[in-house]
């Protein structure tokens, strides 16, 4: 825990949060000689913090604990978040679970199953490369794929990625291999990834926070299935231990669990330190001389705003992916729950092609873009048999597994436009435990990713036919609300995807955006935001690794003070 | 012994699970013990630490000591949350941040009050009618009940893996795991 109120501890910086982001920033500081303080709400199950070698275990292949029960936080009853499509909503439509990602050491990517390829060169130049689209403020980034790509080499090997390099022809140009090769291909992966090959796709290894062989002192996966929503057992996931144990190991680095930042308390155009508040009900000002804000794209702009930090776009372009959800019933057992919950995935849909822009044209749009698609399967029986009506044939449905053991499943993680209407702001009324207004959020999909879902789900169809599926189904998260829908459920207006970004957008002009090129907030420059609040655009890929490579790029030049 | 049910609220509700996941080619609910699983949430608070979140990481099973018999400790925030949600706020200032809570227990108890002492006599169709009549409770126990039956042992269902065998599914399987050939071929 933290050792309460003291005095003149003098921290270079505190840093909110301990996911990829906080995790990245921590230890690019302490490798510049800056010490650090990194405060995170929720409990920690992952270092030994008096031994930084020895990692904790308390992840376990539970159904029960890491599902209904919330293990790694946060709990909707005391943690809850509001939704509202628009404003026409009212105040809101929904308390509850928005958007939740971990609240522990380690953050979100503790239960994520780490697919983490880099963005594509376009995805830097959205605007340059595909123009604007009305209703959406489509920009470039203020950096460009080169500029990052040192840093996502270092990134891949400080988390440790599996991966083929030359496997994917659309992949931006790399300067090194993957650390590691790619684990075991999951049958069902077997049979759409060559089914898509047939289809004239590229499917390729997913690039994997998983380790397929021993790295970073920690063992190789062996394909427990309890991947997506669990933490690790065996600590084979590239989580951010490997970064936040040599931050530690520097000496310079101090993480105090379970401590929540109430306020980052700027003066004058400067943050002076950090309001923090502890499980004992103590609330003090811990002082730094600059602050560093990772406590993900939701809970930042609402730090933020609790702070008094004054800008018309922070909170705004909220931006979540677009999921598309093609699932086919196959004749036989697919063992769905053995492996790492995907293991193949495809590009093409983010490439301009002539097909998609006869569907763009058609639906009134300059163009549409997907996103990346995950070969999966994986679900376990207790989400399943909740899936089942009640009553006779409960028992013989779960014997016979059509909704799990037989369903393959294509998922692409579609690109979102950035809208300023889509925003978080503070729920005028509803509050957490601690008494603070909890995070509202704002938010309906543009016309774009309809269109695009549309289109690529007819093609995504097709290859679960031609790998042997018999019937298919298509679903989409945020599915467009009608007023049958139910908020919070499996199919809901609230979008389902854990990728969130936007929220505190980077660019050159602080009228056009809230941090600078280098993540600082223009309204305080000592503050360094280093999640994916600064994302401008959405890109069709897993936020993470370039969340870790940004992070590592912004917090050496914020230390060396550039 | 149940330890927050009453004996006539243990019977009706086992009668209950036993309607939403019958014993039919299989077992069901009465063999998986499942009203133990609801009942063992319902008073997790009698037990230190509560019966919230088995500790791991292994059960045993496949390896490893069975850690999953250990449960883990909550933080003071951890048991505000768990407390409220199975006992309500009971009117307590630090549990209504946003209005009163009603919690499990009062659910469970209210809702098995209404379908009353005479439910295990009736013959499974109108069993069937009384639970789609109380759909709201129907729905919340059968929750529960898919944890009890297709969950840990340790949480007090799933007696003898009955679940699991039913299915044909080895649950956790650390340290052990699956071997490439078991995730990539048929
Ligand atoms: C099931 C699942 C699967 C996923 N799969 C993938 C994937 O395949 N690929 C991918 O790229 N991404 C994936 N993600 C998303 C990934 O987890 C996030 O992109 C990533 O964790 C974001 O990192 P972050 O550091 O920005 O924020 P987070 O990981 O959210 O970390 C923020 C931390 O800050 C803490 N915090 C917040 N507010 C405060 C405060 N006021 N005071 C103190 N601490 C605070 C939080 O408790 C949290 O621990 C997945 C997520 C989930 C849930
Ligand atoms: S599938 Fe592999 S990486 Fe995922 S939880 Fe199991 S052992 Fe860990």
């Amino acid at each position: 825990m933290n050792p309460g109120p003291g005095t003149a501890r003098d921290f270079d910086a505190i840093i909110v949060g301990s996911g990829p982001g906080g995790s990245a920033a921590a230890l690019a500081l302490t490798e510049t000689g800056r010490s650090v303080l990194v405060v995170e709400k929720g409990r920690n199950h992952l270092i030994d913090l008096d031994d930084p070698r020895r990692l904790i275990q308390r992840y376990s292949n539970d159904e029960i604990k890491f599902g209904p029960r919330h293990f790694l936080g946060p709990d909707p009853i005391v943690e809850p978040r509001t939704f509202r499509i628009s404003e026409a909503d009212g105040d809101r439509v929904f308390v509850g679970e928005v958007n939740s990602v971990p609240a522990t050491v380690g953050g979100g990517a503790v239960h994520a199953d780490g697919k983490v390829p880099r963005f594509l060169e376009e995805d830097f130049r959205l605007l340059s490369e595909r123009g604007p689209v009305e209703g959406a403020e489509v920009v470039d980034w203020p950096l460009c794929y080169d500029d990052l790509e040192p840093f996502y080499e270092q990134a891949e090997g400080l988390i440790g990625v599996s991966g083929a390099a030359g496997s994917n022809p659309f992949a931006a140009p790399r300067s090194a291999p993957y650390p590691m090769p790619p684990g075991p291909a999951m049958y069902v992966a077997r049979l759409t990834s060559a089914a898509a090959e047939r289809a004239g796709l590229h499917p390729y290894p997913a690039p994997t926070a998983a380790n397929s062989v021993p790295y970073g002192g920690r063992p190789a996966c062996n394909n427990c299935g309890f991947c997506s929503f669990f933490g690790c057992p065996i600590h084979a996931k590239g989580d951010p231990v490997a970064m936040l144990q040599r931050a530690l190991l520097s000496g310079r680095a101090q993480i105090w669990p379970e401590t929540c930042a109430t306020r980052v308390v700027i003066e004058h155009g400067r943050a002076t330190g950090v309001e923090l508040l502890d499980q004992a009900g103590r609330r003090w000002v811990e002082p730094a001389a600059s602050v560093v804000v990772a406590a993900g794209a939701i809970e930042t702009p609402r730090l933020l705003l609790l702070s008094g930090v004054e800008h018309p776009l922070l909170g705004r372009y909220a931006m979540f992916h677009f999921q598309t959800y093609v699932a086919g019933h196959f004749p036989q057992r697919l063992h769905v729950h053995r492996g790492r919950a995907v293991t193949h995935v495809h590009d093409d849909h983010l490439v301009s092609d002539l097909a998609s822009r006869a569907a763009a044209a058609a639906a009134g749009l300059p163009w549409i873009r997907g996103g990346m698609v995950e070969h999966a399967g994986a679900s376990l029986p207790i989400e399943e048999a909740k899936l089942y009506p009640w009553g006779s044939g409960h028992g013989a449905s779960m014997a016979a597994s059509p909704m799990r053991d037989h369903l393959g499943a294509l998922v692409m993680q579609g690109e979102d436009l950035p809208q300023s209407g889509n925003r978080v702001d503070l729920d005028p009324a509803v509050r957490d435990a601690r008494g603070l207004p909890v995070a509202r959020v704002t938010y309906g999909p543009h016309r774009h990713e309809l269109a695009a879902s549309d289109h690529y789900s007819g093609i995504l169809t097709e290859v679960l036919k031609g790998a042997g599926a018999e019937w298919t189904v298509t679903a989409t998260s945020p599915m467009p609300a009608t007023p049958l829908t139910p908020y919070g459920d499996l199919i809901s207006p609230i979008p389902a995807s854990r990728h969130v970004m936007g929220t505190a957008r980077m660019g050159r002009d602080p009228a056009d955006a809230v941090c600078d090129p280098w993540g600082r907030l223009f309204a305080a420059p000592n503050v360094l935001v280093a999640d994916s609040s600064v994302f401008p655009t959405s890109a069709g890929y897993g936020p993470t690794l370039t969340i870790v490579a940004l992070a590592l790029r912004n917090a050496a030049a914020f230390s060396a003070g550039t | 012994m149940p330890v927050f049910l009453t004996d006539e609220e243990y019977t009706i509700l086992t009668s209950v699970c036993s309607r939403l996941i019958p014993s039919e080619d299989g077992p069901g609910a009465t063999e998986a013990g499942v009203v133990d699983y609801i009942d063992t949430l319902l008073g997790a608070f009698s037990y230190d630490p509560p019966r919230i979140w088995a500790a791991g990481p292994y059960s045993g099973r496949h390896g490893g000591d069975p850690g999953f018999a250990e449960f883990l400790t909550l933080s003071p925030l951890e048991e505000l949350a768990w407390r409220s949600r199975i006992e309500g706020s009971l009117g307590l200032a630090e549990r209504e941040v946003n209005g009163p809570v009603v919690g499990l227990q009062q659910r469970y108890r209210e809702g098995v009050a209404a379908l009353g002492s005479g439910f295990p006599e009736l013959s499974p169709s109108e069993q069937d009618a009384a639970l789609h009549a109380h759909a709201e409770f129907a729905a919340l126990v059968f929750e529960h009940a898919c944890e009890g039956m297709y969950g840990a042992p340790e949480y007090g269902g799933n007696r003898d893996l009955v679940g699991w065998r039913l299915i044909d599914f080895a649950g956790d399987v650390q340290p052990r795991g699956y071997t490439d050939a078991e995730v990539s071929e048929p």
